[in-house]
């Protein structure tokens, strides 16, 4: 099967929020998740008090170095002042969260306007 | 792997019947991804072909991932030289596997756990709690080379 080329992410902007949609089902290869992770750290770091919302509709599979990533951009969107929200995980993945008690580090909503309207 | 030591007997499950259980064994060098994402979808595409339903499938890929990474990553450090051997038994009933690296091992008990406070910001750490939470018996023989893990058909997380 050839491997997609697509962008990881797609970006949009929706007032001062910039939303970010996974376009893969998986998040797991190393090397995509550093392109992730080096996409979110750019778009943390355009601004300050950055708001990131992060749309997880699409996912279905990811790893613990996906979520270690994770915790590395809400460390940096911390130390800039700045919010992150987490939307529309589908319940498996959302287990992972939980069996991690990651879902108590993160701030995650069950969908995006939800997520929208929880930044302050 | 591929060009490799790719070896498998085609005992089958007969579409969820009762055949003897299919045996995947692979060889993959651990810094092959391509490699191990074709060993992840020979493997699953077995699992599907037993029958296993949606939340066991997510269970047996995860912890695939996660025992294959840890592999590749804390046991051989990414040294080229040195391989991963993977060993897939799925039958209707169970998805077992043995995965093996050639670094020198590791003690469970000295891997903490991630849920703790002082650890749930640390970016690494929770493949063990993963593999754990999701497959139904996990062991740890060699010195820690060697994973032995299995899922029992049946749904949730245990």
């Amino acid at each position: 099967m050839a491997e997609s080329i697509a962008a990881p992410v797609s970006v949009t902007q929706d007032k001062d929020i910039r939303i970010v949609e996974f376009t893969h089902n998986k998040i797991l290869d190393e090397g995509n998740i550093a392109e992730i992770g080096n996409t979110l750290k750019s778009l943390t770091d355009e601004r300050a008090n950055p708001k990131l919302l992060l749309d997880f509709a699409n996912v279905d599979h990811l790893s613990s170095a996906a979520l270690g990533m994770l915790i590395n951009i809400n460390n940096l969107v911390r130390q800039k002042n700045g919010q992150l929200r987490l939307a529309s995980i589908k319940p498996q993945i959302f287990e992972v969260f939980v069996i991690t008690k990651l879902n108590k580090l993160f701030r995650i909503f069950p969908n995006r306007e939800e997520a929208k309207a929880s930044f302050m | 792997m591929v060009g490799g030591g790719s070896k498998e007997q085609c005992n089958g499950c007969g579409g969820g019947g009762t055949g003897s259980p299919k045996v995947l064994q692979f060889e993959i060098a651990s810094d092959a991804n391509a490699d191990m994402r074709k060993v992840k979808q020979q493997i699953m595409a077995e699992v599907k072909r037993c029958g296993f339903c949606e939340d066991d499938a997510f269970a047996i890929h995860l912890a695939l991932e996660e025992a294959m990474i840890n592999a590749a990553k804390h046991g051989n450090n990414f040294d080229p030289s040195k391989k991963i051997h993977i060993a897939a038994k799925i039958s209707p009933s169970a998805a077992e596997f043995t995965i093996e690296d050639e670094g020198g091992g590791f003690s469970r008990s000295c891997v903490p756990d991630p849920r703790l406070e002082e650890n749930l910001e640390k970016s690494s750490g929770r493949g063990l709690l993963l593999i754990e939470s999701y497959m139904n018996r996990v062991e740890y023989t060699c010195g820690g080379r060697k994973l032995h893990m299995v899922k029992q058909r049946e749904n949730g997380v245990h």
